[in-house]
């Protein structure tokens, strides 16, 4: 059964369409890689995964088991801003909020999960340290590790690697990668879509309306690809 | 200094009005922390403004302040904080039009019933005579609702704070958690008001916040570090209205000033310290 089933979505800000006639499926354990101009669409799709955002038309259904609040989202610019008093720990934390009801403290098994996702991301030495002084490559990756602590199944990421440098952004990827492989199912946005292609499962091409859905082998193939990628890519 | 102490004390207005300031101080420095990283001071100002206009209106009508006051105020929350949510930019011109008109209105009111300009100067810059047994009864019973919301809430408020839109996504009831904290910041600020004056109550919940910001880099420091600093800097602009014979809400206000100085310059201070050593390796 599928993990997520949209049908002939349509979305709008203020009536004024931006995205329509959008089907495509994820099912677990897909990459599913979402590319396009800047403008046509991806964030808003997100959003609208999220529950953010009402669609205007169309379905979004969850299946799998999956709950609305067990989706582990990094946004692509957060919310939270710059100057704000907090720990990296306290960060991380807030991504278990969606399992502790109306405690109103983190139960051993929450503070264990912190506790792995911090090392995993090799962020265990900086739990102490201030988010506000941390380099972007950091911050983002204390937002991904907040994100892990929020599922266990399913990871939206927009834009991850944004205003991080090569290198950062090669490592990125490859975390996201090797979280793939432990079958946590991935939908990514990302413009950067030579980096992804070895990586992704499926691809998602938005031009205000789906160009392309399907394999990534078959889109390397398709006149949406051609179109896209230029002559940089040579299939 | 222990004599002073005494004395004051044995003057029950004066206890009155330092366990409602003490209480309200508490409240406002919590709330404060959330209201002034969520970029909503402005709320706590437009509120206090609506507060005088309703107490100067239910003076002249001749009806129980409070009971005025306080429904007034909670009613203005909920306006308050759907124009600033509102991400157009005539709602934060809306909430300034809100409360000078609030202001206007209550000093229409004053004037018109009494013309005393005693009322207006006592409700602007606050009064230490102004509270009654009734008043500490409510103090102690808010600051206590206020407290245990807070602390039963604490991971939520964290998270709402932070990141509104990751708290949505994960399911958070982003809304109501919104509305419980300017709920709290009306009758906070109606409580305090006639304490501290309209003009100036809003300092208790910015000032402590901002301070603590300076020198703490944990959301669970500043939190703490305002709730005493707030209580702290009552508590001596007591003092001193007391020895001086200064407005109480006054002194207060300049005792968060000193703090907020203090606070800064040992930041100023420790960034130094810090870079030195690194310079030298
Ligand atoms: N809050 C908003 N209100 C109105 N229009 C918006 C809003 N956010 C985005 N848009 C418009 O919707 C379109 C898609 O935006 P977005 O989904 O952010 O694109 P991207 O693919 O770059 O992430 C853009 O044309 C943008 O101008
Ligand atoms: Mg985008």
């Amino acid at each position: 059964m599928a993990l997520i089933t949209c049908e002939n979505v349509s979305l709008s800000y203020e009536s004024v369409p931006v995205l329509s006639g959008l089907s495509f499926c994820v099912n677990p354990g897909d990459y599913l890689c979402i590319v396009g101009e800047n403008g046509s669409g991806k964030s808003t799709l997100v959003k609208a995964l999220l529950s953010l955002k009402h669609i205007a038309g169309g379905s979004i259904r969850f299946g799998d088991g999956l709950r609305k609040n067990e989706i582990g989202y990094l946004p692509q610019q957060t919310g939270a801003q710059q100057d704000f008093p907090a720990s990296v720990q306290e960060v991380v934390q807030s991504g278990c909020i969606n399992q502790i009801g109306l405690r109103p403290f983190y139960p051993a098994a929450q503070r264990l999960r912190v506790q792995q996702n911090l090392k995993r991301l090799g962020l265990w030495d900086l739990r102490k340290r201030s988010f506000r002084q941390l380099s972007g490559g950091q911050q983002q990756r204390v937002l991904l590790a907040r994100a892990l602590c929020a599922t266990s199944k399913l990871l939206l990421l927009d834009e991850p690697a944004a205003g991080l440098d090569p290198k950062i952004t090669q490592e990125m990827y490859a975390f996201v990668r090797g979280l793939n492989q432990e079958g946590i199912t991935i939908i990514m946005v990302s413009h950067d879509i030579q980096s992804v292609l070895a990586d992704a499962s499926h691809i998602l091409h938005l031009q205000h309306r789906p160009l392309f859905f399907g394999k990534t082998e078959e889109y390397v193939k398709s006149d949406a690809a051609k179109r896209f990628l230029g002559g940089a890519f040579h299939a | 200094m222990l004599n002073v102490l005494i004395q004051m004390f044995s003057y029950p207005f004066l206890l009155r009005a330092m366990i409602v300031g003490v209480l309200v101080s508490l409240c406002a420095s919590l709330l404060g922390v959330s209201l002034v990283l969520k970029r909503y001071s402005m709320i706590g100002d437009g509120l206090s403004h609506v507060g005088f206009g309703a107490l100067a209106v239910a003076t002249a009508v001749h009806a129980a302040p409070l009971a005025v006051a306080i429904p007034v105020v909670v009613a203005a929350a909920f306006l308050l904080l759907r124009l600033s949510e509102s991400s157009k930019v005539k709602g934060d011109a809306a909430i300034a039009l809100i409360s000078t008109g609030a202001l206007a209105i209550g000093v229409m009111a004053i004037s018109f019933s009494t013309g005393a300009n005693m009322d207006v100067y006592n409700y602007m810059f606050g009064s230490i005579l102004a509270m009654s047994q009734g008043d500490v009864r409510l103090s102690i019973a808010l600051s206590a609702v206020v407290l245990v919301l807070y602390m039963l809430f604490y991971p939520k408020i964290f998270a709402v704070t932070f990141d509104e839109t990751f708290s949505l996504a994960t399911g958070v009831r982003v809304g109501w958690y919104n509305v419980l904290i300017a709920l709290l910041t009306a009758l906070t600020i109606v409580l305090g008001m006639r304490l501290m004056g309209s003009l100036l109550i809003s300092s208790l919940v910015i000032f402590p916040a901002l301070t603590s910001m300076r020198v703490f880099q944990s959301f669970r420091c500043v939190v703490i570090s305002s709730a005493c600093l707030s209580i702290v800097c009552f508590l001596i602009g007591l003092l001193l209205s007391y020895a001086w014979s200064t407005p109480a809400g006054a002194s207060v206000v300049c005792a968060n000033i000193a703090a907020y100085l203090l606070f800064w310059a040992f930041s100023l201070v420790r960034q130094r310290l810090r870079r030195k050593p690194m310079e030298n390796a």
